[in-house]
């Protein structure tokens, strides 16, 4: 009884996790092949590297309250800016690298004022900057476009052992991103003003701070994720973020690991399990060789049956700042006063 | 009862403001302000290209919108009782390709398929809204998953290529009409199925269940407190999303033919129509018939940028920076009228009878 009370959703996430492993383990198995081998676990894990770098930054977002649907465009751009800037010159990867994420960041600049300042729902207002950047793309490339010098490509082909860095890179991501939920100011105010926002207000927070800060991240992530993606591909190019439907996919992790879309509650490991979970389940498809449509199906459904599991269960919030146990006195002392 | 009756609306009666006042504070709403949006981009089309404005091609126009109107009516219903419906594009594709592969050349089987496309959708939309309401999950998951299977199903039947054209009794639904009326020379079918569901729709909003359905839209709890039936209210919503996004498919047969990408982004271009129209995401406040309006607001803003020469790949900015615009425009008149600032000439017509008893802090402001 205790036991299923204290089951947050960030545990059940990973208990979904490793009945997935099971899953795949016996399924590649009967197809001869092996879940564990090293050519299968890099490939899994290199499936989480993009989505993981863009469902961190939705989660930063989906818990200030807000949506970010403008991440494909932004990934596609990052990729477009990157590839064109360094245009097979392995000197001008850095400044290739740095245009592409000042701009990704000044689109979330721009989401996060557009959200707080003019009080425009978050849905509306990266559905409309995800538009303006798609005429922007869609006016100026016609395709493909750029060229990443062989240095920068390195980045998406190599790894250590199995683990690829740029699924090391997307985990330093998440832990310094974890690190300034958990301990910082701005991670406090993020979690209150997702709560609600007026209490917020009415506690002394600026409550535009944080929504501002986690749409810019999130965008510099997307904007990572668009590297990436650039250095695998070797080019960039304007579909690439479209069609990958990276903005309901990330959407549809960070749901998965828990996090209430509403906002306020939430944790970003459960989102990273989330996206294991998508990755593994890709992979599993693959090996079986599925249907290319069928995949579609069997991802809607999984989407919707995993978020079905721990519906209306308890959400984790994060590390309570006060202890639970005086409770009790505090409640008392209110009625003394009354 | 009875004698209440009469009674009761004569104090409804004196408590109203003139007609005139209470349309130009209806005006002042998002949902009024949309109407004089789609004037002046009437108006401007017209500078642009003065043939738009004869009646001929103006109800070509509005045949051509009816479609993704008749789709913002559906989303409209599902965005007031504070939920989304991502599916809607997913249900077009599915219906086009469901009429494009059952009816062929079979005049016999327009009648049968037609009421099979209906019952389909409005399955998908009892799916939509059992598994939202009784599994409480986020109504955008669930419609997101109903996105992505009921396409990948679709498309895994018809194995990726859409084929087959309907025959051509089907298809005159979409592209038909009656002809030589006098001044416009011909009445789509499309519009009257427009004005049927826009009729309908007005009149289901002013029945206890529209007005339950914006309740529960505003607070769900506080509905189901009064005594609502929360489920089965918000289920109906999407029943009717789904059957108006069915529609639409049966109209864009006629219009597109049968083609995969047919119903692509139209729940984008739904959930914009009605956000235009000054519809709250999040649900509680909105006119039906102003969603319609965005609906059109949108289209002849794409008929503007056509005639003025834009380039076909700008349209997505323009569309960005309008829906951006007109929300935030939007968001600071709701919040000027929750402040009070416009309720203040309501209350002109209404001073409040006695001031408050001495010891209680309302109207302490």
């Amino acid at each position: 009884m205790k036991i299923t009370s204290r089951l947050t959703s960030t545990h059940i996430v990973y208990l979904v996790v490793l009945l997935t492993i099971i899953a795949g383990t016996i399924l590649v198995a009967a197809a001869g092949r092996s879940f564990f081998s090293a050519g299968n676990v890099s490939s899994i894990l290199t499936g989480t590297s993009v989505l993981g770098f863009i469902a961190i930054g939705q989660t930063l977002v989906i818990l200030v309250g807000s949506l970010d649907l403008s991440v494909p465009y932004v990934v596609s751009l990052s990729s477009l800016l990157a590839a064109g800037i360094m245009a097979n010159q392995p000197a001008n990867i850095l400044p290739g690298v740095l245009v592409a994420l000042a701009v990704a960041a000044v689109i979330g600049l721009i989401n996060g004022l557009v959200v707080s300042g003019l009080k425009v729902h978050g849905f509306i207002a990266t559905l409309g900057t995800g538009l303006i950047i798609s005429g922007y793309l869609a006016t100026n490339y016609k395709g493909s476009s750029g060229q990443a010098p062989l240095s920068f490509r390195l980045v998406g082909a190599t790894g250590l052992g199995p683990v690829p860095i740029s699924t090391l890179i997307m985990l330093a991501c998440a832990a310094v991103v974890l690190l300034v939920l958990d301990r910082t100011r701005l991670g406090h105010s993020m979690y209150a003003v997702g709560g609600d926002i007026n209490v917020a207000r009415m506690s002394g927070i600026r409550t535009s701070t944080p929504i501002i800060a986690a749409h810019i991240i999130c965008s510099v992530l997307a904007g990572m994720a668009g590297l990436l993606l650039a250095a695998r591909l070797g080019v960039g190019s304007p579909t690439i973020g479209s069609q990958g439907g990276y903005d309901l996919l990330s959407i549809a992790a960070v749901v998965l690991g828990g996090t209430l879309l509403a906002g306020g509650k939430g944790s970003l490991v459960g989102t990273l399990g989330g996206v294991l979970i998508f990755a593994m389940i890709d992979n599993i498809m693959s090996v079986l060789q599925i249907n290319p449509f069928l995949k579609d199906v069997v991802r809607g459904i999984v989407i919707v049956a995993a978020v079905a599991v721990y519906a209306g269960r308890r959400v984790v919030s994060r590390t309570a700042r006060f202890d639970d146990t005086p409770q009790e006195t505090v409640s008392t002392r209110q009625e003394v006063g009354a | 009862m009875s004698t209440l009756a009469p009674d009761r609306k004569a104090e409804l009666r004196r408590d109203r403001s003139p007609r005139k006042d209470r349309l130009l504070r209806g005006m002042r709403t998002p949902g009024g302000a949309v109407f004089l949006l789609l004037l002046a981009l009437l108006a401007a089309v017209i500078v642009v290209n003065p043939s738009f404005g004869e009646p001929g091609s103006l109800i070509r126009f509005i045949g051509r919108t009816a479609p993704i109107a008749i789709a913002a009516i559906g989303q409209y219903f599902v965005i007031v009782s504070g939920e989304f419906d991502l599916s809607m594009g997913s249900v077009v594709t599915a219906q086009v390709i469901i009429a494009g592969n059952l009816i062929g050349q079979d005049d016999a089987k327009v009648l049968p398929v037609l009421l099979l496309m209906l019952v389909f959708g409005a399955l998908i939309g009892l799916i939509n809204g059992l598994v939202t309401t009784l599994l409480k999950i986020p109504s955008f998951i669930v419609t997101l998953g109903m996105m992505l299977a009921l396409l990948g199903l679709v498309l895994y039947w018809t194995g990726g290529a859409a084929t087959g054209n309907p025959a051509d009794t089907f298809r005159q639904i979409g592209r038909g009409g009656i002809e030589n009326i006098p001044v416009l020379e011909i009445l789509p079918y499309p519009v009257l199925i427009l004005l049927a569901i826009a009729g309908g729709a007005f009149w289901l909003m002013r029945r206890p269940y529209g007005r339950t359905l914006v309740a529960v839209g505003d607070n769900a709890r506080a509905a189901a407190l009064t005594g609502a039936r929360v489920w089965w209210i918000r289920t109906r919503a999407f029943i009717l999303s789904s059957l108006a996004a069915t529609v639409a498919g049966i109209i864009l047969v006629g219009y597109a033919g049968v083609h995969p990408s047919v119903g692509r982004g139209y729940e984008f271009t739904a959930i914009t129509a009605v956000v235009l129209g000054g519809v709250v995401l999040g649900g509680g406040r909105g006119w039906v018939l102003s969603a319609a309006a965005g609906a059109f607001a949108l289209e002849m803003l794409f008929a503007l940028l056509n005639f003025a020469g834009v380039a076909s790949t700008w349209r997505d900015t323009v569309q960005g920076i309008i829906i951006v615009a007109a929300v935030a425009a939007g968001a600071r008149t709701w919040e000027r009228r929750r402040r009070g600032a416009s309720s203040a000439t309501h209350d002109k017509q209404t001073p409040i009878a006695q001031p408050p008893a001495v010891g209680t802090n309302e109207g302490g402001k």
